[in-house]
């Protein structure tokens, strides 16, 4: 009996995990990634969607609530890129350390000025957020802007912990800022590249290398695109060329195919965050890998 | 910028001596020597400034990285509810209309099939919104119309908490019992344009009704959750308000979790039991009465499935759910006498919704119930089965332009009664206003 209930109790997972001193739910990977870099082992980072989810539609799944359940920390992008599903999560999970407006409860576009903030608020413009573009992670230097609001609150809820933090956070920013320096030298051959993008996600990706826009495959956001749309694209770029057509690895590829195809374009499919593609296991690899592909266009 | 500041200022300070007339070597001198004085007093204080200056700008950069522009000043509206609106309306086309009867039950008054042609459904408002935090507040009012006259119906009525100690989540108020998975849910966000017929014979549809629900959520890593409720037992399946207002009660277990990226599920095992006094059904003006104890047991399992976790293109979801009912005491048929009346029932159905394109989804379910025969004390009554076993088979077919709006085509081949009849509804579901959370 009682050996039986102790398998019970470890099949379902009571407790099982080593004991890391704070628990991190984040979800996006990007966040999670970060998480890693600040917290290292003093973490327990668990994240709930994938580089192949689109973080706007995800299912509140049972599994969630759990994790929830147990985090000292929520980190999401906020924005109301979430809105179709977090909510319900802290309703259900009931953990009060992670609340809005507790310390546990971590927006990261609240450190971010964010963009395309739209002056008019209609469900006719698409899937828009009223308070803008939440896609912040495309450029690195909101990644520096986040890591800080990060390592502090990280501190404070790990009082103990904090020297370790302080470290770890310096050593990142250290590193990071090198990395900026490098990565904004790379992508000066880039100003003013024109590209498509299907989906406006690239917002923060586009202003940072100072890409030119031509065109969004996307009618309205979050809208698929039909092949009217597609054809109109195609039109226009009869007349403004482009060098590439951008989708992140989430996106369904057959819109970018079929004009990549059609305008003589390379599509490039984008990691927009961590582990988007095999090349992209760590924040420092995204951006790597980012650079790598959008020069491979331009030189083509 | 500074440098420019201290210039013109270094500037006013020579011109205006040169206004005054110097008259003697001695005067220049002495002028001369006040200016420098000025100049360095000035060069300090500027410098002292520069590096104030500079020190409250590193202090910020580090305060605050980069403040977003707080645009909302104080508004009294600022702290109004999320309001949502869902509104629905069908069309339903009957090859015979052969009345809302399940043999074999007696049924309440949102069991049917609703009337052919044009109708409008319940249009729902809705209001919620954090009260502080520890409680949750929700209200669900529904508009319907009945033979001519709006109706207001207060649908759901509830507050919850949201950061109670022991992973224990408490409701209160009016609200959908957790005992089914359909039945916590509203009917707009339902695949199919009505509910199996387990749900409509046996729940009324839905079980809603007033009093306490506290939910225990383990600490596995396993969703697993254990819950009960106390109700006033007001509604169908319950009536009376048995108990002094408490006749109703009702124990749960819900498991889920995630097979691979791709699958997710969750199984739930309820119980109520409710001690009804005078339950009316069937006929509205003449009804059955039923007075005693109804145990209803319900199983039900749901299994979504996107590729990688990403329902934008392809997604199912498969649903079932099996209904045991055991009611014993006394019936009275309309126009007959109180009967002693021991029966049980059981229910089943099974559905399946795929999304084939985007925005695209189709489905087919189907259900059925049985029936303990009574005897011929119960011929010609409600509960009179007939020797039938009544089931349904439906298709649906639903586009989607956003999340915000459906348009649905349903056909029911429906074998509820001894004669078969074909049923088509189309029917629009849109919600306007604040964006509400999805349950799984």
């Amino acid at each position: 009996m009682k050996k039986s209930s102790v398998l019970l109790f470890a099949l379902l997972g009571f407790n099982a995990s080593a004991h890391a001193d704070l628990n991190v739910f984040a979800c996006e990977p990007e966040w999670a990634a970060l998480s890693r870099e600040l917290g290292g082992d003093k973490l327990h980072v668990s994240v709930a969607t994938t580089a192949l989810q689109d973080p706007h539609h995800v299912q509140a799944r049972p599994s969630l609530i759990t994790r929830l359940r147990k985090a000292d920390l929520l980190i999401c992008t906020g924005a109301d890129l979430e809105i179709g599903w977090l909510p319900v999560l802290l309703r259900r999970a009931g953990n009060a350390r992670v609340q809005p407006g507790q310390p546990g409860y971590l927006e990261a576009a609240s450190a971010v000025p964010l963009r395309e903030r739209p002056a008019r608020l209609d469900r006719a413009q698409g899937d828009v957020h009223p308070q803008g573009n939440p896609h912040i992670q495309t450029d690195p230097h909101n990644i520096a802007r986040v890591a800080r609001v990060l390592s502090r609150r990280l501190m404070q809820l790990d009082g103990e912990n904090s020297a370790y933090y302080e470290q770890r956070s310096a050593r990142f920013m250290k590193r990071w800022k090198e990395a900026l320096a490098n990565w904004d030298r790379q992508g000066a051959a880039l100003k003013g590249m024109p590209v498509v993008v299907q989906h406006n996600g690239w917002t923060y990706l586009l202003h940072w290398l100072g890409l030119e826009r031509i065109a969004t495959l996307e009618p309205k956001p979050g809208v698929p695109p039909s092949s009217a749309d597609l054809t109109r694209v195609l039109a226009l770029l009869k007349q403004t060329p482009a060098r590439a057509v951008i989708r992140a690895a989430y996106q369904d590829g057959r819109p970018s195919a079929w004009l990549s195809e059609r305008a003589e374009i390379p599509e490039l499919v984008l990691p927009f965050t961590v582990g988007g593609d095999d090349q992209s296991g760590d924040l420092f690899q995204l951006y790597d890998r980012t650079l790598e592909l959008l020069l491979s266009a331009a030189g083509s | 910028m500074k440098y420019r500041f201290s210039m013109l200022l270094l500037g006013s300070m020579i011109c205006a001596p040169l206004g005054v007339r110097a008259e003697t070597a001695q005067d220049i001198q002495q002028l001369k020597q006040q200016l420098a004085d000025i100049q360095k007093n000035y060069q300090a204080q500027i410098k002292r400034l520069e590096s104030r200056i500079e020190e409250l700008e590193n202090q910020q950069r580090q305060e605050q990285p980069a403040p977003a522009p707080v645009a909302e000043q104080s508004r009294p509206n600022a702290f109004n509810p999320a309001i949502a609106l869902t509104l629905n309306a069908r069309y339903q086309s009957f090859r015979h209309d052969r009345g809302d009867d399940i043999p074999g039950f007696s049924t309440a008054g949102e069991a049917g099939n609703g009337s052919q042609g044009f109708s409008l459904g319940e249009s729902e408002l809705n209001f919620q919104s954090n009260i502080d935090d520890l409680l949750f507040g929700n209200l669900t009012l529904s508009l319907a119309d009945e033979d001519g006259s709006t109706s207001a119906e207060l649908e759901e009525a509830w507050i919850q908490t949201l950061a109670m100690p022991g992973d224990l989540t408490l409701k209160a108020g009016r609200f959908f019992s957790a005992i089914a998975y359909m039945n916590e849910r509203h009917s707009h966000t339902d695949d199919f344009a009505d509910r199996p017929l387990p749900y409509r014979a046996m729940l009324n549809g839905r079980y809603l009704d007033d009093g306490l629900q506290l939910r225990w959520l383990a600490p596995t890593d396993t969703f697993l959750e254990f819950g009960g409720e106390l109700l006033r037992g007001a509604q169908y399946p319950a009536g009376g308000s048995a108990h002094q207002g408490l006749g109703s009660w009702s124990l749960f277990a819900h498991a889920g979790g995630d097979v691979g990226l791709s699958n997710s599920w969750l199984a739930g095992l309820s119980y109520l039991s409710v001690d009804a006094r005078e339950r009316e059904s069937g006929d509205e003006d003449n009804p059955d009465l039923f007075s005693g104890n109804s145990d209803l047991v319900i199983a039900d399992l749901v299994w979504k499935w996107a590729p990688m976790g990403n329902p934008y293109r392809h997604n199912a979801v498969l649903q079932g759910g099996l209904f045991w009912r055991d009611e014993s005491g006394r019936f009275k048929p309309s126009a007959v006498d109180w009967l002693p009346y021991d029966g049980r029932q059981f229910g089943w159905y099974a559905q399946m919704a795929y999304q084939f394109r985007p925005n695209w989804r189709i489905g087919i379910r189907g259900s059925g119930l049985y029936a303990d025969d009574n005897g011929s004390r119960f011929d010609g009554t409600s509960l009179d089965t007939l020797g039938h076993d009544p089931w349904d088979v439906s298709l649906m077919v639903d586009w989607s332009h956003s999340e915000f709006s459906r348009l649905r085509l349903q056909y029911t081949h429906d074998e509820a009664q001894s004669l078969s009849d074909d049923r088509f509804i189309l029917q629009y579901i849109v919600s306007l206003g604040a964006h509400g959370a999805h349950q799984f």
